[in-house]
């Protein structure tokens, strides 16, 4: 362990929430230009070209507003939750490789932060904890809409944590380790999702209710419960839910890739391992407009709804998927 | 390196503030953590064991999953009784669930 | 003092110091935070015991799900114990020296025992082997009654657990 691999760790590290941070930023602005391209609207279109420079003005416009803090919310854990729902969506990622490896000045460098043998544990680990930010800001605005919204957003993350679990156990069977390079690897001949479609399905669901996109959405919609776990937010403090709503899709978009689209892999990829950061971009870009064509089509919902889909249809799928899979494993010799 | 004695000594402190919670908690949810603690006490002194003595052993991984199993279940259990305690009474005070003290 | 060991008293230190909080602290919801925090220094020694596996099933199990469980029950269970007065009970006068005195007992017995201050470089070793821990798991040789036993008993919790919390209609329960 010398001083260059610690500085590599740190520069991959940094790099990584830059572009976490910085992706926030353009996602926001492609989610806008796409729904308005659905909606058949033009969307922003004022600041800089192409309204490039609309995420930032939103920035700006966010930190000068006023923070505002209801007058017997418990003040520590009001401040904390945001931070607490940031930090899971901005580590989540580490494990995820951009590509291979390259030389650069003269070094090799690999692209990936981590490389753990239990990559997808650490995955579901980090998912598990992310509900803390929501639980709480719902708990410490004491208010009871806020309240409600947090304790629907926690049953919602718990019922489909454990379909999302099942649907990311697939691939480590298929590929027979828990590393995600490894399991991007294992995709060379063929990708997961041609092969495992129903698992991939019940991830995209499953990630999605985890997330609270539409049409799972409920934690905060607007009509019951005028927005939910992050009503009495303001100011930077709701900037950070928001970052971390986006964040986080753009992460399970990056993991989802990883697991079933063939991460980084793609044609030449091997001559030219420079290539795979790119393949990479280009799956997250479509997975997230696809979420996002998701919320310009379909309509939120019923709660009771959402949680008898997944306990009564989402999960004993996957667990059947999970079943099935091991069966023909064993059958086929793997 | 960290002598084995330090992670007993944390351990033993975790268990006796445990039975402390255990004891002296009126909330039922609070004698729940300290149970949860004195888990966590034991879950340490078995990897403990394991890492320092018996490595290349696999029944103390083996003891430290089953804890984690009877936790799961513990917790699930326990919480269970305490909501459905909660609905008939309203209270989740220990000392006011009496109903067979006659 | 190596770092290490400056890392692992403060950790140490803050999981004592959160465990005292959990049992002391008069709002349940602060005391299922410091809960938290506690269970953070656990998988921290997990980590630093070279046990990478149980660090991070630490935290899926124990802080994603169990404390998030805790965490519920008393968002359920609210605005009753808020406005107690005292949290512990009549006795903790009585209580708080008997457990001191059985941590010190504890320590006492310990430090007779001949392995008590076993020194073992733990920074080469990489972890346990989950895959022959997997493999040993699902073994008639290994530990595969164990393994199907803990799975009984988690089938029985959640069966129970389903039929304690379930809400009657129309009947006393």
């Amino acid at each position: 362990m010398d001083g260059a691999m610690i500085l590599e760790w740190v520069i991959k590290s940094i790099f990584l929430i830059l572009v976490m941070t910085g992706g926030f930023a353009y996602v926001t602005l492609y989610e806008r230009k796409v729904l308005a391209r659905i909606q058949v609207r033009i969307g922003p279109n004022r600041a800089g070209p192409f309204g490039v420079l609309q995420p930032v003005a939103d920035g700006i416009k966010l930190i000068f507003k006023e923070e505002l803090v209801p007058a017997k919310a418990d003040k520590l854990i009001f401040t904390l939750a945001p931070v607490l729902t940031v930090i899971p969506a901005l580590i989540i990622t580490a494990v995820v490789p951009w590509g291979t490896e390259v030389t650069l000045f003269g070094r090799t460098i690999k692209l990936y932060l981590a490389d753990i043998n239990i990559a997808v544990l650490y995955l579901m680990a980090v998912t598990s904890i992310s509900i803390y930010g929501i639980a709480l800001a719902g708990w410490s605005s004491n208010n009871k809409y806020a309240t409600l919204g947090g304790l629907r957003a926690t049953a919602q993350m718990i019922s489909y944590e454990l379909a999302l679990g099942f649907a990311m156990i697939v691939p480590v069977m298929m590929a027979g380790s828990m590393s995600l390079v490894d399991i991007v690897e294992s995709q060379k001949p063929v990708w997961f999702v041609f092969v495992q479609p129903l698992a991939f399905l019940i991830y995209f669901i499953a990630a999605l209710a985890e997330i609270n996109r539409s049409p799972f959405d409920m934690p905060e919609a607007e009509q019951e419960l005028t927005a939910g776990y992050h009503t009495e937010y303001s100011g930077m403090k709701f900037a950070l839910f928001f970052m971390a709503e986006y964040i986080k899709m753009i992460a399970i978009s990056m993991i989802g890739s990883s697991l079933f689209l063939g991460g980084y892999r793609g044609p030449f990829v091997d001559q030219l391992p420079a290539l795979g950061p790119l393949y990479l971009f280009i799956k997250v870009a479509i997975v997230l407009f696809v979420i996002i064509w998701i919320r310009a089509t379909l309509p939120r919902i019923r709660y009771d709804r959402l949680m008898q889909f997944g306990w009564k249809v989402l999960f004993p799928l996957a667990l059947l998927n999970v079943f099935v899979t091991g069966v023909v494993l064993i059958l086929v010799g793997g | 390196m960290i002598p084995l004695s330090w992670y007993l000594i944390v351990a033993a402190g975790l268990f006796v503030v445990g039975i402390f919670g255990v004891l002296t908690r009126k909330n039922l949810i609070g004698i729940l953590m300290g149970v949860e603690l004195m888990l966590n006490a034991v879950n340490i002194n078995l990897l403990a064991f394991w890492s320092y003595l018996y490595p290349q052993s696999l029944s103390g991984l083996t003891f430290v999953a089953v804890v984690f199993v009877a936790a799961a279940a513990e917790a699930a259990v326990g919480l269970a009784l305490i909501i459905s305690i909660y609905r008939r009474r309203t209270t989740v005070n220990a000392e006011e669930i009496n109903l067979l003290r006659g | 003092m190596t770092p290490l060991q400056i890392v692992f008293l403060l950790v140490a230190a803050i999981t004592l110091f959160s465990a005292v909080m959990v049992v002391s602290i008069r709002g349940m919801m602060h005391a299922a935070l410091f809960l938290v925090l506690t269970l953070m220094g656990v998988a921290f020694m997990f980590a630093t015991l070279g046990s990478r596996f149980f660090a991070i099933i630490q935290i899926l199990v124990y802080i994603g799900s169990i404390a998030i469980l805790i965490i519920f029950a008393v968002m359920l269970t609210r605005n009753i114990m808020d406005a107690e007065v005292a949290s512990l009970n009549r006795g903790w006068w009585f209580f708080a020296p008997l457990a001191l005195l059985i941590f010190a007992s504890i320590v006492l017995v310990l430090s007779s025992w001949s392995a008590f201050a076993t020194l073992r470089d733990l920074s080469s070793t990489s972890g346990e082997n989950i895959l022959e821990f997997g493999k040993a798991l699902t073994d008639p040789n290994g530990f595969v009654i164990p393994f199907e036993v803990a799975s009984v008993l988690l089938v029985a919790a959640m069966v129970g657990a389903v039929y304690i919390a379930m809400e009657r209609r129309g009947g006393r329960g």
